[in-house]
């Protein structure tokens, strides 16, 4: 009875791993099936994953949309800017972070706790009159600072990590050599920091491409609108807008994000997973 | 919003033992670490903590969004009058059963796909880079794929309903019954795969030998997982589950673009009611106020929460000991 069981543990395990995959696969895959489906075929009552026949122009469509090219344009600034910013600013600080004990690392680490559970909606209204006083709404400057600010946490907190696993006794090494502290800093922190600042800008690339509530709040003309607050515009008036180029630019707005995302992966679940494996 | 929790820092080497230096290289080590924190701590002063303390201080007052605000004290009036905005609470209730549901909902959905995960299955690779996209895609792209799916005429979900004989007339977004359970699977499919990940990590941490001991006392599978992978499991469960709720409940982009709140209200979480007050009814000092409350409950009812967990803990470490 019991190796009966057993046999039935595997099958009915893989039949669940597949509810998974539908479920968590699915969506996107219909999503990619109506970029490329004619308005005939997405209105038709025949509901189907593949399409009756290739209709590639859905994605000229969207492109050929005015505002869809121009705010991916702007999300692009927006978003190669903040990195920048974020970068510059949290590389050095992670060191002072990841490098010194007392008030600075303990302050410094719960700010970083507080603001993953930080409550945007009490501080987007005075964010907007402060940005409104030094006229920054409805700017594309003043939306790569309050990007920059708002990844800043956790790019602090993945950069310390990749700080803290530097060997001070290589600094040291330095030290002795004749460096003194900024020197050791260019010449050898850095440079061994370089794959953990790709990884940290790629998280803030794809955290500032995705934002959607900051854009909303700060953007007010649409030449000044961000890929998401454009896609969003599409919608609501769906009878309007054909539903075939609205996927396809979807689908373009997801790629960056999913490819950065794919690359990143193995630093995602591994950076977790190193210290299991010994296990 | 965004923020994922994984990547831990890997563990601090231990600092040889070093004399103290002298106290004047002291201070010049930590004026070097002030101007290195000089830069980042700026922006954080002004566009994070001067908001914050700002919001606050806006709720006692009747601050409008106009060109040219003239603010003035009122006390707690925004407050009294908050508790008698049946809307409010409406609201509030909302983002309530929301964000249980879809903390607890992820939790469990979570759990079994990490402890798949766990157990030597084959597809496994497409099954993580899967489990990654919902992670990865732009909140406003899951909001428009997902309306696709619902979509009452042409949608694959109702196809799929009609194939089986079941009613395939639902409009599930715009139905004043199906809206918010709608809205939370998709909260569900956002928020599963960074709870995955970090159960995934939790539970390749507890040591084999622990199961293998079961198994040899006569644990059968069950009983393996309430004895042991639980147990195990559970510091990670309570910090996931918190970040989870906090998450959820301050969510907003998703919904908003989903339903924009609607049907007649049924998912205006309380960010989208707080936002609505704000930007379109331009009330900001009672905007502020609704803040205020939401924060306030959300950090009370974590400390209950986090409390009751510690407590839990106690009492099973006593009943080891005796």
């Amino acid at each position: 009875m019991r190796v009966f069981a057993q046999q039935l543990v595997r099958p009915a395990q893989y039949v669940a791993l597949a509810g998974y995959i539908v479920f968590l696969g699915f969506p996107l895959l219909w999503l990619i099936s109506a970029s490329v489906k004619s308005s005939a075929e997405l209105n038709s009552l025949v509901v189907s994953l593949l399409p009756q026949e290739w209709h590639w122009a859905n994605y000229a469509d969207a492109l050929a949309r005015q505002g869809l090219v121009s705010s991916a344009g702007n999300s692009a600034i927006v978003a190669l800017a903040s990195t920048a910013l974020v970068i510059l600013i949290a590389l050095p600080a992670s060191y002072v972070l990841a490098r010194l004990k007392g008030a600075i690392r303990a302050a410094g680490v719960g700010w970083i706790l507080v603001s993953q559970v930080f409550p945007v909606i009490l501080v987007v209204l005075p964010l907007f009159l402060i940005l409104r006083t030094i006229g920054l709404t409805d700017s594309l400057v003043g939306l790569i600072l309050v990007h920059t600010t708002y990844t800043m946490p956790f790019a602090l907190w993945m950069l310390q990590g990749y700080v803290a696993a530097i060997p001070v006794d290589l600094e040291e090494a330095g030290a002795v050599d004749g460096g003194n502290r900024l020197v050791v800093l260019r010449r050898i922190v850095f440079p061994l920091l370089a794959p953990g600042v790709v990884a940290t800008a790629m998280f803030s690339f794809v955290s500032s491409w995705n934002e959607f509530f900051f854009a909303l709040v700060l953007l007010q003309s649409p030449e000044n609108y961000t890929l998401p607050i454009t896609l969003s515009t599409f919608i609501g008036g769906e009878g309007k807008v054909a539903l075939g180029p609205l996927a396809a630019g979807s689908v373009l707005a997801a790629i960056p994000s999913i490819v950065f995302f794919s690359i990143m992966q193995k630093k995602l679940t591994g950076g977790l997973m190193a210290g299991a494996v010994k296990g | 919003m965004t923020a994922p929790t994984t990547s831990r820092p890997p563990a601090r080497t231990p600092r040889p033992g070093r004399r103290r230096a002298p106290s004047g290289l002291d201070r010049a080590r930590r004026r070097e670490a002030a101007a290195l924190v000089m830069p980042s701590l700026l922006p954080i002063l002004v566009l994070s903590v001067a908001p914050l303390l700002m919001g606050v201080l806006l709720a006692f007052t009747d601050a409008e969004l106009v060109r040219r605000p003239d603010y003035q004290f009122v006390g707690i009036d925004n407050f009294t009058r908050l508790a008698g905005n049946s809307f409010f609470w409406d609201s509030f209730r909302i983002g309530m059963i929301w964000a249980v549901a879809v903390t607890l909902l992820q939790l469990v959905a979570a759990l079994g796909l990490a402890l798949l995960l766990n157990s030597g299955l084959r597809l496994q690779s497409l099954t993580r880079v899967l489990a990654l996209i919902p992670w990865a895609m732009p909140p406003v792209v899951v909001a428009i794929m997902w309306r696709m799916i619902y979509s009452p005429n042409a949608g694959p979900l109702n196809a799929f309903l009609g194939s089986l004989g079941l009613p395939d007339d639902i409009n599930w977004l715009a139905d004043f019954s199906t809206a918010l359970p709608a809205v939370i699977v998709v909260g569900v499919w956002v928020g599963m795969p960074q709870t995955t990940v970090t159960l995934l990590a939790g539970l390749q941490q507890i040591p084999p030998e622990l199961n293998e001991a079961a198994s040899m006392d006569g644990a059968g599978a069950w009983r393996r997982f309430t004895a042991v992978t639980l147990p195990s499991l559970r510091p990670i469960v309570t910090s996931i589950t918190s970040l989870n709720f906090i998450w959820n409940f301050n969510s907003f982009s998703l919904v908003y673009v989903l339903t924009e709140g609607g049907p007649g209200g049924r998912t205006m979480l309380p960010m989208l009611f707080t936002y609505l007050e704000a930007f379109k009814n331009r009330n900001i000092g009672y905007a502020a106020a609704m803040g205020v409350v939401l924060v306030v409950v959300v950090v009370l009812l974590l400390t209950v929460y986090l409390r009751s967990q510690f407590r839990d803990d106690r009492v099973e470490t006593k009943k080891k000991e005796g």
